[in-house]
């Protein structure tokens, strides 16, 4: 092998897929039967983090950053002057392999730039991962972006062999994707999320009757939007990823902040800041609609058409609906526990387990890690009520006069945009 | 105060739990053997491990608490902490008095104690499960060296089976100078000559594959390029990975 050609390639090729953000290696249900290679049947594994705090979960490579398509967000696009690279197929499975053997990673997740056409680049995507799972009886995490445009069948095949299947809908709103990627179009990137959707109620079906039927992306499908390189609001956000969510099933959409890689009229400028705190903050809300029992339309709305980006948007919720607190924290429902700022999940899963034993005071949700700093507000237990009847501002001010946020310093620079 | 020093094992433990029982022992410590114990202060009894004593008392708390739960609270042994048994003994009384699966009691200091530090150990486990980093030598052998926290091997030894069934390895506790090794068909418990252990520390690989140094550099230069410069952020990376893991992340050296 030339190491030193394969050692350039993949830094180029790693350095074009990072702004993917999807890393996740979990949901997938593929054991090792016989003694072969890997087993993907647990919970997903950060092998290793970046000094930028994000994981590493997968060896995440472009197979070619090669691409036919100008659209302006993206550090690969056609005009964009750099240096381009092609992996063979027998590299990455070969890389995929050594790094897999070594515990180095999870697996693999391939997307490439568009060569020739769709369905050209499509194929070899699916043969990088059919040569693992069949040659090389590879039971490891495989996720493959799927390319907008490529046919049914393709999508399909990549269906069999693949955990994971993402189509990118690349920026929330249609007409951020007119402005920014002029070469595609909103419907042609839905289609193919429909396609794997469909694959995957097949399987479904089937596998009720014939417990044996081939896998089919066991992990489900995801996606990805770039925020803040137009000028959405995160109404606009939360409604496209609702969309997501509900329509095609979506396991997770993901939201990445964008970070300048061109200057160009249409676009934010070069020196500006990525939207950090505004992604995590889309996150928190995603989580709130997903493991929290909240309505997307009780965090945005017409009304709140962005979120706060100084408290998180539970406490943000809680602040607007004083009225429903405080919460006893010793008869509400669980479904009311989630909604105490400060309370987790598994806390609240704590508080519920242990309760039936005895009733809770302070002391004791002190000790089980409730953050009380902002839960004490909010919240009545065995001999505690919240001391002062507050308003809305009054509130907020106490609890950002106590609590310092990690992302203080970047509010100056952020807060001036709005 | 009595100390009740036992062997350092599952069984061992359960005997001094019976012991106490038995005694009637009030003002009472279990501690390892390994430990030094203050002989100003109190008397010290020499446990004897006694198969019957420790199944009467695993029988019946996997009566009240379930044989899930009960494995749960053996395996806090596991986190080495030199007072532990102070709080698995005080949840077992709590278990015996009250007569009750208390395991989710997270109001009660003991079970609170048993829930935490179940936690940290799943966390480091889960830390080895990732962070172990397999070197492969001349003979076809992946090796890997690692000094956690807790003594974990026995938690990720399953994992490994079934995730690398198709090559031989090795994970060596250099810690607690034990490892497991995978010979393709089962995983045993082994231990290392002092040489090659005396070479593992120094960082001297010897015999290792050809290809072995080349497939490191691609890692680090992966590890290099998928970093996002403009989103830096030490405080998370170390947070994620502190330092005393980096020894042996080949990306981190």
């Amino acid at each position: 092998m030339n190491w030193d050609r394969i050692n350039e390639k993949l830094s180029i090729l790693a350095d074009a897929a990072k702004y993917d953000v999807s890393c996740s290696s979990s949901g997938s249900k593929r054991t090792n039967k016989g003694k072969n290679l890997g087993d993907s049947s647990g919970v997903g594994i950060c092998h290793s983090y970046t000094e930028d705090g994000r994981c590493v979960s997968l060896l995440k490579i472009l197979l070619t950053n090669y691409c036919i398509y100008d659209c302006l967000y993206c550090v690969s696009r056609k005009s964009n002057d750099i240096k381009r690279a092609a992996f063979k197929v027998d590299e990455v499975v070969d890389l995929t392999l050594n790094f897999y053997r070594r515990n180095y990673i999870e697996g693999l997740f391939l997307s490439s730039g568009i060569f020739k056409n769709p369905d050209f680049t499509m194929e070899r995507l699916v043969l990088v991962a059919k040569k693992l799972r069949l040659e090389h009886k590879y039971n490891g995490y495989i996720h493959l972006k799927t390319i907008p445009g490529a046919s049914d069948e393709l999508m399909y095949e990549a269906g069999l062999y693949a955990d994971r299947l993402s189509v990118n809908i690349e920026l929330p709103t249609k007409s951020g994707l007119k402005l920014l990627a002029p070469d595609k179009d909103h419907k042609t990137m839905l289609a193919p999320m429909e396609t794997i959707q469909k694959g995957i109620q097949i399987y479904k079906e089937e596998k009720k009757i014939i417990k044996s039927s081939p896998k089919f992306t066991p992990a489900g499908q995801s996606s990805q939007m770039i925020i803040g390189a137009t000028n959405e609001s995160d109404f606009d956000i939360v409604k496209t990823s609702t969309f997501l969510y509900k329509k095609y099933s979506l396991k997770r959409v993901y939201y990445s902040g964008y970070v300048p890689v061109l200057s160009d009229n249409k676009l934010p400028a070069l020196h500006t800041p990525v939207p950090m705190v505004r992604e995590n903050r889309l996150y928190q809300t995603d989580w709130l609609f997903r493991f929290y029992q909240f309505k997307p339309q009780e965090i945005v709305n017409h009304n709140y058409p962005n979120l706060d980006l100084e408290i998180d948007p539970k406490l943000s919720w809680a602040l607007r609906n004083l009225e429903q607190f405080p919460i006893d924290i010793n008869t509400a429902d669980y479904h009311m526990i989630l909604r105490i700022p400060g309370v987790g999940v598994r806390s609240a899963q704590k508080i519920v387990a242990a309760r039936k034993y005895a009733f809770l005071n302070y002391e004791q949700l002190k000790k089980m890690g409730i953050a009380l700093n902002r839960a004490k507000y909010f919240i009545i237990c065995k001999n505690y009520y919240p001391s002062q009847d507050f308003e809305q501002n009054r509130l907020r001010n106490e609890i950002l006069r106590f609590g310092k946020s990690k992302y203080s310093s970047h509010f100056s620079n952020q807060l001036s945009l709005f | 105060m009595i100390y009740l020093i036992y062997d350092n094992t599952f069984e061992g433990f359960l005997t001094a739990v019976y012991d106490v029982y038995e005694l009637k022992l009030e003002k009472v410590a279990i501690r390892k053997s390994n430990l030094e114990i203050p002989q100003l202060f109190g008397e010290t009894i020499d446990v004897v491990t006694d198969k019957n004593k420790a199944k009467r008392v695993a029988d019946k708390l996997i009566l009240i608490l379930g044989k899930q739960s009960f494995q749960s609270l053996l395996k806090v042994l596991l986190s080495e902490l030199e007072t532990i048994e102070d709080s698995i003994l005080n949840f077992i009384r709590y278990t015996i008095k009250t007569n009750n699966n208390v395991f989710n009691d997270f109001g009660h200091p003991a079970v609170l104690k048993i829930q935490q530090t179940l936690k940290k150990l799943s966390r480091e486990r889960h830390r080895m499960n990732a962070f172990v980093r397999f070197k492969l030598a001349n003979d076809g052998l992946y090796y890997a060296f690692i000094e956690p926290d807790f003594d974990v091997l026995p938690l990720i030894s399953s994992h490994f089976k079934s995730r690398y069934a198709d090559q031989k390895w090795l994970i060596y506790d250099l810690k607690r100078n034990k490892g497991i090794f995978y010979d393709l068909n089962n995983v045993e418990v082994v231990k290392l000559e002092e040489n090659t252990k005396r070479g593992a520390r120094e960082g001297l690989d010897i015999n290792l594959n050809t290809s072995e140094i080349e497939f490191q550099k691609l890692w680090k230069c992966y590890f290099k390029s998928t970093n996002i410069a403009s989103r830096k952020n030490i405080k998370l990376h170390l947070q994620h990975i502190p330092k005393r893991y980096w020894k042996y992340l080949i990306e981190k050296n």
